[in-house]
């Protein structure tokens, strides 16, 4: 292989990996707030959806890309409300997130099946802005958990609300914002895959993303840096599909593409095996509503 | 003592708080002087955690004033009660397992963590209560969770500290230590309210005394003047009720652990070693010790919540049953029955009703079944039975078990299991949160099937209920399990320094 | 202000309430998505939710439509009473299609009455051993249910893309991408010449029966009921959780995969790319507006079901994008969920009553 190959293989996986990493950090951020939000797909499906929109009507992709990240902050804090106000199940609220942003998307995208946008350039080593962002944003979210205060916060109301109310922070207002940001980062993402991936809108488009990136989480261990490592490993596995065909594989097409889903299966099993790993990383109030009753 | 000031640092007047279904606080008032410790006295459930709350922030009162040092206050948010010099230490932690001392120190306090470490040194050093800043707190023994609580207090230079029921953590020599410090800080003009049902405590510590029943002051007093009997009047209205043992020969092995060592599930649990322990029919034996010991561990163990690694690691009747189930520990042949420390969730289903609850556990021993199927009438007839032999109050056997009381319930899953006629008997907490009558009946019935011969086990961290009830006592420290003694040649100081984990018998040569 | 406040019991009647409520509010939501797509509200509302059953074939594609809701929803509450989060009933449907219409390719000149029955066996089997995967990697190794029964959702679309695209293709089908059509002896029987609806309605509704009696009478269906509801207490009893997990699995992807073989044995009689247009994922939304219960499942199918007709024929009729449907079912369980709230709290104005009103109040 020739070194043009390689880079443009270590790219490809860049662009791969990129809209993984930034639904799971987002999600990482709402889950060590000790809330579990199964929606990221359905959010990432309404990003995706609403940024190509945006572009094909303004053809500014910042305002594209904000706009995504708007509504995957609106989806989110109906989910938040849900589950922070009127202390739904957070299973439940998820589930039903993802079911409605598939349908919210399809709804909305019906117009813009077929059409076609000009792409996000790269910018810097050919790499786009939005790639070098998801860098940016996975050690500033380091600093942010290892090393500030208020990360220190964040991980305190994960593990134990009520202790966290009784000390006299705002548990929900904290678990907000942790939760508009999983919306924010779950939309960008999306935004990603329909306007720097493949710069066009089909329904469903994700495949699924949303909960591989859910599942990055687990891998991850709950740690940022660990999710660099977990998308980089998916980002590459969906170019070895793309690839393999080019370089003679003779394995059906379908097969290849079940292996993001085979591999997440595996990862899943891979870090759960012991179920101490899950225990000791997993933020202790994850899943579980807190109501202060005052 | 001086004469009290002109200014009381806190004053409560008519505060009263409403739950869906109860009045938690009716009309309380109460004054407390600089420098006075100041016990809140009462039995579970008569308000004194709301009440505490309700000063400290946590919870707002429906109606009354609280005034601090001659100033009307609306006590809105605990960073507000600390602004005002009020600290607090919970009875169950307020704290996060996976944060090091200094972090959990650091969030409530509202300062940088740097020069923070050599604070927390300079005050614990300074109060006798030793802490390392670095450690994570989920490696501390409840006894050091309870100095990082105390020690955050102190930082902020409290001038009111609330301690609520401080000395259910720790062993009897560390209750003095405990004391000592408090006294030192109330000689520096720190006021502290003493929350505690246990009357020679009080009368040891406190100053002044205020009693309250079912939500309502019903005395004040200065306890060191008081008998405990006058005391308990004032508590609940009565007598303190008393239950005897009378001497009985223990009958034939029922329950024996040999040499059981056993890692948690809990990442922050503790792992039992080498437990032994032999229970014979028509005796009860206590295991004193203070909860996070390795008592969840133990019970989980015993009731095959958990499995053991070898099958005969358990005997029960002489069976190896170390590799059974629950469903099998509890079937015909072994007869175990179990009542768990947690009610709500593990001992009953919240939103299930009682009858349900009833055939939770009694479903093949009561013969409550029909091949697959669930015989209705037989599950309320049985429910009715338990009902009504254990005075469980409540209108019917439809009711949830979430709308009962804890007490109530308590009585209405020890009426269960021993309806059930076990042969061994294990119960954990029996009379955790229970008020004092319920706590009775509950102890009688032990004693009652003990006296039917029944091998009984009971795990409580209530040093005076297992002097009160058992024939034998063993201390479960660090997990590890200390030799059973007789109850009669078992003194206080003993058991005391064996919940430290120092097991030898210095003062009595009992063999176990 | 208002102020939540805990019940002291849940609300038996806002349990009920809620699903209706819900029902009620997604119907005023669509009131005001019709008159913000510039519809007249009214006829949209005729043309959704009335005009689809003015015909008998109307009526037959609504129980047509609500067979395979209901049947994955009743495995699927069953799942969901035990706290086992089954979501991949859509993987288990299109492997009941996969195991059930391999069934009757492999016996294409067979015309006993074995086949049938044999194809449903099948199809039963092959959800089973779709949602054995997450049961076994849960017990054994602790992964979690959701996102495996999830993935394998893809899994199994893509493994039946890849048997209609390669060797289950017909050969005389002009390359597209479907299987022979089955043969009438693979074919269920319908109930009337003018309905589309097959036997699998009849089967269904024994099957609401069935697992009422499971649920209400039988010690197992209790059990399941518990480890749901209070793991702990679960535990306590001795019913294990393994065994729960199992059950609550195998039930409910044996149920997603009878309907998946009713559907090509039935409406489509053959394997296409697409057996379910999310069926699986409508049955989540079914089997929670159902209450979780058998009877509740069966009137939620038929709502359901009604929004995917209306949807057909809001398309046809006013050109509004078919899509429409997958956000009314989305409101629907968002509505279920805020509504759940008033069965274990209750409003209450925070003023500051004064004492003597209270000792009044509790007397």
């Amino acid at each position: 292989m020739n070194e043009g190959l390689i880079l443009a293989l270590l790219l490809s996986t860049a662009s791969a990996a990129t809209p993984l990493m930034l639904a799971a950090l987002g999600e990482l951020v709402t889950e060590r707030s000790g809330v579990l939000n199964l929606g990221v797909e359905g959010m990432m499906l309404v990003g995706a959806v609403a940024a190509f929109a945006t572009m094909s009507h303004s053809g500014s992709p910042l305002l594209a890309f904000g706009v995504a990240m708007l509504s995957g902050c609106a989806l989110s804090l109906l989910f938040g409300v849900l589950t922070l106000h009127l202390m739904t199940n957070q299973v439940a609220t998820g589930l039903a997130l993802t079911l409605f942003g598939v349908g919210l998307a399809a709804f909305v995208g019906q117009p813009y099946v077929g059409g076609v946008v000009k792409g996000v350039e790269p910018f810097l080593f050919g790499l786009d802005p939005v790639t070098l962002l998801a860098f940016v944003l996975c050690g500033s979210l380091w600093w942010f958990l290892n090393r500030s205060r208020a990360g220190l916060l964040l991980r305190a109301v994960g593990e134990k609300p009520a202790v966290a109310d009784a000390i006299g922070y705002p548990v929900r207002r904290i678990r907000y914002l942790a939760v508009l940001f999983g919306g924010a980062m779950a939309g960008l993402g999306g935004a990603f895959l329909s306007l720097v991936n493949t710069p066009m809108w089909v329904e469903g488009m994700t495949a699924g993303r949303g909960w591989i990136a859910l599942a990055l989480v687990v891998f991850a261990t709950w740690r940022p840096e660990r999710v660099l490592l977990g998308a980089w490993l998916f980002g590459g596995m969906t170019v070895l599909q793309f690839h393999a065909q080019a370089l003679g594989l003779a394995i059906p097409s379908e097969f290849l593409s079940m292996l993001p889903y085979l591999a997440t299966i595996a990862v899943l099993v891979l870090i759960c095996r012991n179920p101490r790993t899950i225990l000791l990383n997993q933020p202790l109030s994850l899943g579980k509503s807190y109501h202060p009753d005052r | 003592m001086n004469a009290p000031p002109p200014v009381a640092r806190l004053s409560l007047r008519g505060i009263s708080k409403r739950y869906p279904s109860v009045i938690a606080n009716d009309a309380i008032d109460l004054d407390i002087a600089p420098g006075e410790i100041h016990a809140v006295l009462g039995e579970n459930g008569a308000g004194k955690s709301t009440l505490m709350k309700i000063i400290y922030g946590v919870t707002r009162p429906d109606a009354g004033e609280i005034v601090w040092e001659g100033r009307k206050v609306a006590i809105s948010s605990p960073s507000m009660a600390r602004e005002l010099g009020i600290g607090m230490v919970f009875q169950h932690f307020s704290l996060f397992e996976t944060l090091t001392v200094a972090e959990n120190i650091a969030l409530s306090i509202d300062r940088p963590q740097a020069g923070l470490h050599d604070e927390i040194r300079a005050v614990s050093t300074r109060y006798g209560l030793p802490l390392d800043p670095a450690r994570l707190v989920h490696s501390l023994s409840v006894g050091e969770r309870q100095r990082v609580e105390i020690v955050r207090c102190l930082l902020q230079k409290p001038r009111l500290l609330i301690m609520d029921e401080p000395t259910s953590v720790l062993t009897p020599q560390a209750v003095q230590q405990l004391f000592a410090t408090l006294r030192r800080l109330a000689g520096e003009g720190c006021s502290i309210l003493y929350i505690s049902h246990k009357l020679d405590e009080i009368r040891e510590l406190c100053e002044r005394a205020t009693v309250l029943r079912g939500g309502r002051v019903s005395g004040e007093a200065d306890p060191r003047l008081e008998s405990n009997d006058s005391l308990a009047r004032m508590m609940i209205g009565g007598e303190l009720p008393a239950c005897s043992l009378a001497p009985q020969a223990a009958g034939e092995l029922r329950l024996a652990l040999d040499g059981l060592s056993l890692a948690s599930d809990d990442p922050f649990g503790t792992a039992l070693h080498n437990v032994s322990l032999a229970v014979h029919g028509g005796e009860i034996v206590g295991i004193a010790g203070i909860s996070g010991n390795g008592q969840q561990e133990l019970l989980a163990a015993l009731s095959g919540e958990k499995k053991l690694a070898r099958a005969d690691g358990l005997l029960l009747r002489g069976v190896a049953a170390g590799k059974l189930g629950p469903g099998a520990r509890r079937a015909l042949g072994l007869g175990l029955g179990f009542v768990p420390e947690e009610r709500l969730g593990r001992g009953a289903v919240p939103e299930m009703s009682l009858a349900d609850n009833a055939l939770l556990t009694g479903a093949t021993r009561a013969g409550l079944l029909k091949g697959p199927w669930i015989q209705r009438g037989k599950v309320r007839e049985f429910a009715r039975e338990v009902i009504a032999r254990f005075k469980v109050k409540t209108p019917d056997e439809d009711a949830l078990a979430q709308s009962l009381s804890g007490g109530n319930l308590q009585k209405f899953i020890i009426g269960r299991e021993v309806m059930l006629a076990p042969e061994v008997m294990v119960v954990a907490q029996p009379t955790w949160g229970v008020d004092v009558g319920a706590a009775m009946l509950i102890r009688n019935a032990l004693i009652e099937m003990r006296n039917r011969g029944v091998a009984v086990l009971v795990i409580s961290e209530e040093l005076d209920e297992l002097f009160m009830i058992c024939d034998r006592i063993a201390v479960l420290a660090d997990g590890r399990l200390s030799p059973a003694i007789a109850t009669a040649h078992a003194s206080v100081e003993l058991i005391g320094r064996w919940m430290s984990g120092d097991f030898s018998e210095k003062d009595s040569h009992v063999p176990a | 202000m208002f102020q939540l406040e805990t019940r002291p019991v849940p609300s038996a009647s806002m349990r009920l309430l809620s699903p209706l409520i819900a029902a009620l509010l997604m119907l005023a939501s669509g009131f005001v998505l019709f008159t913000l797509l510039g519809q007249p509200a009214l006829k949209a509302f005729y043309v959704f939710f009335v005009q689809p059953l003015t015909t008998l074939y109307g009526v037959g594609e609504w129980l047509l439509k609500a067979t395979p809701l209901l049947l994955c929803a009743l495995g699927l509450l069953i799942a969901y009473r035990a706290n086992v989060w089954n979501i991949g009933a859509e993987g288990q449907l299109v492997m009941g299609a996969i195991a059930g219409g391999g069934v009757a390719l492999a016996f294409p000149d067979v015309s006993g009455s074995w086949l049938l029955p044999a194809m449903l066996l099948a199809g039963v089997a092959g959800g089973m051993a779709w949602a054995a995967l997450p049961a076994l990697l849960r017990t054994r190794f602790h992964t979690n249910e959701i996102l495996v029964s999830l993935m394998l959702v893809y899994v199994a679309a893509l493994g039946l893309r890849f048997l209609v695209n390669g060797p289950w293709r017909d050969p005389e089908g002009f390359n597209f991408p479907q299987s022979r059509m089955f043969h009438e002896a693979a074919i269920l029987p319908l109930l009337h010449p003018e309905m589309r609806v097959t036997l699998a309605g009849v089967l269904a509704l024994v099957l609401v029966g069935l697992i009422w009696l499971f649920l209400s009478k039988s010690w197992l269906g209790f059990r399941l009921t518990v480890a749901g509801q209070a793991p702990a207490a679960a535990r306590y009893a001795g019913f294990g959780e393994k065994r729960n997990v199992w059950i609550a699995m195998l039930i409910s992807g044996g149920f997603a995969g009878l309907a998946g073989v009713a559907e090509v044995a039935g409406p489509l009689g053959q394997l296409q790319p697409s057996v379910s247009p999310g069926y699986g994922f409508a049955a989540i939304i079914v089997a929670f507006v159902g209450r979780l219960n058998p009877l509740g499942a069966l009137l939620a199918s038929l709502l359901m079901s009604l929004l995917y007709l209306g949807g057909e024929t809001a398309q046809m009729e006013l050109g509004l994008p078919a899509a429409i449907t997958g956000l009314f079912q989305g409101l629907l369980l968002f509505y279920l969920l805020a509504a759940d709230l008033f069965i274990h709290y209750r409003v209450r104005r925070s003023v500051r009553a004064p004492v003597a009103v209270l000792k009044e109040a509790t007397r």
